[in-house]
């Protein structure tokens, strides 16, 4: 992979190769990380497909493998890919870093690669979202290191006087997850691929769900509102509706974020007035959260007409739809009395996915669809119609799921609290595995569809991508697209 | 000193944070100046239509 070029005199020649090489990363692990969600769904539904390879084909193994891929991988590139496109493109400047770009790529498919080795094998830390071992995650903090160089190298070059509000959502997200990482990693290493958490007990629960939810707030929630405050104006053809209010989202959310990692802990042995503190942040988190989807929603006004020819707005505007909703959820959910029921059910993993699917994925979907033309020169991406298709499977198949989890989950809150007149349970715990069986086959079709979409898309990129490669490009402008 | 006391003065602070980033934002002095950041995401769009309409032209050869 070659770096930036030298610039011209007008404006500069960016570097399109790593954007190019994230993006597509970005398709490939989305099929093979929703993949492997569509798979352990299914061991819920048939509990044999669990003993095709075992020990490593174990539900247990399985899914941390499912949540590093999707989140890491699949979210990780659409990520890079995005943020390396956008602070070019909005400093008018190449990225920075010379060799340390590539690193960023070739090192966190190293990371991924990895994981995919270790954690069948049963290597884990067993922090969730945090599974990997000690090795590979000093791997990850030399990567996220090189990132932040290039990243926050690009906006020392900047033509422009400001940093557009993108940029400082995606630094935050950058600076942020360093943070956590690193101090949720720290470990004693007893052996090669072992090791012991430097916390205990009820701090380390802390430690844990303050990394974990704050995961969910910069790696998750900041730097894809970071995509949208630029691939929304941009596909909507007008800037976002208010700066003003941008800053304001960007402030109150950042700030309030690391508080509410405690709400994981309701009714645990952590002290009471932190669950009280956690779940009143994550009630005050409401405001700013929604703040940035109506600024967001808001900048289509007066071009709503869009909707109708372009899916990829469809997409975006979607994504915005469902971050508002699992906004409210979340919130919602984070209410002590509220958890008392939807503690440890399917909901909260209805609500997770709510997120993932509905906002995470889709945004990134839009984004690469709007990249994909760019990068390979083109006005648009081979089949527009397919697009929309693959709208449709991902709207549907989201859909599906989340309702499919709010029905088990919130049946299964009420069967775990019923109690007979003499004090003991009315359900047995298998008669409430039983209720779920219906909805965890929804929730296997659901993914499946969203799944299948993400085969289309990967379709429409290589067709779209084909019609560059093939015209050999003149050396005068090299990666000028 | 009571802890209480510190909390409250968080609460306090955190307040006054609050409006000091509305303050700064929505100031008007600043105004225009946020309305050219607004404007960063087209800044550079000419240059991309050229390419685009360029790269058309060597897939129609």
């Amino acid at each position: 992979m070659s770096s930036h070029s030298a610039q011209t005199s007008e404006a500069p020649t960016y570097n399109y190769d790593v954007v190019r090489s994230f993006a597509l990363a970005t398709i490939l692990w989305g099929i093979v990380g929703m993949g492997m969600g569509v798979l352990i769904a299914a061991q819920l539904v048939w509990p044999e497909l669990n003993d095709f390879f075992q020990p490593y084909s174990h539900f247990g193994r399985l899914r941390p493998l499912h949540t590093n891929i999707v989140i890491f991988a699949f979210g990780g590139c659409a990520l890079f890919a995005a943020s390396y496109f956008i602070v070019q493109r909005t400093c008018q400047a190449a990225l920075f870093g010379g060799p340390l770009i590539s690193f960023t790529f070739w090192g966190w498919q190293l990371v991924i690669v990895a994981a995919a080795i270790t954690l069948p094998q049963g290597y884990t830390s067993t922090k969730e979202y945090a599974e990997l071992e000690w090795p590979i995650d000093i791997l990850i903090t030399l990567v996220w290191v090189a990132y932040g160089i290039v990243f926050f190298g690009t906006i020392v070059k900047r033509k422009s006087p400001h940093i557009y509000v993108a940029n400082w959502f995606f630094g935050a997200f950058i600076i942020t997850v360093a943070l956590l990482h690193v101090v949720n990693s720290i470990v004693v290493p007893v052996s090669f691929m072992k090791s012991y958490s430097v916390y205990s007990g009820a701090m380390d629960a802390m430690i844990q769900w303050w990394y974990g939810h704050n995961a969910v707030g910069f790696f998750l929630t900041a730097g894809f509102l970071g995509m949208m405050y630029y691939f929304v104006p941009k596909r909507a053809g007008r800037p976002v509706y208010s700066y003003q209010l941008s800053i304001v989202h960007f402030w109150a959310l950042i700030s309030l974020y690391v508080w509410a990692g405690s709400h994981h802990l309701h009714y645990s042995a952590l002290p009471d007035w932190t669950q009280s503190l956690g779940m009143v942040m994550s009630l005050i988190l409401l405001a700013p959260s929604w703040g940035g989807m109506i600024n967001g929603m808001m900048t289509l006004s007066g071009a709503w007409h869009k909707l109708k020819t372009d899916p990829v707005l469809r997409f975006l505007v979607v994504s915005l739809s469902f971050y508002g909703m699992s906004t409210f959820e979340g919130p919602m959910m984070a209410i002590k009395t509220v958890n008392a029921l939807s503690h440890n059910t399917d909901w909260t993993i209805g609500h997770v996915h709510s997120g993932a699917l509905g906002w995470v994925a889709m945004i990134s979907i839009g984004a690469i669809y709007h990249l994909l033309p760019i990068l390979a020169g083109r006005k648009e991406m081979h089949s527009v119609k397919l697009i929309n298709v693959h709208f449709w499977l991902a709207t549907v198949g989201t859909v599906l799921y989340v309702a499919a989890m709010w029905v088990n989950g919130i049946g299964q809150g009420q069967m775990w609290r019923q109690f007979n007149a003499d004090g003991t349970l009315t359900y047995s715990f298998i008669q409430a595995v039983e209720f779920s069986r219906p909805g965890y086959f929804v929730r296997f079709l659901g993914g499946a569809l969203f799944l299948s979409g993400m085969f289309i898309m990967a379709y429409n990129a290589i067709r779209t991508m084909k019609f560059e490669v093939q015209p050999e490009k003149s050396k005068a402008t090299p990666q000028a697209a | 000193m009571d802890i209480n006391t510190l909390r409250s003065a968080a609460t306090v602070l955190v307040a006054i944070a609050f409006f000091a980033v509305c303050w700064w934002a929505f100031s008007p002095s600043r105004r225009k100046q946020f309305e050219e950041a607004a404007q960063l995401p087209f800044a550079d769009e000419p240059n991309e239509e050229s390419i685009a309409t360029d790269s058309a032209d060597e897939t129609k050869n």
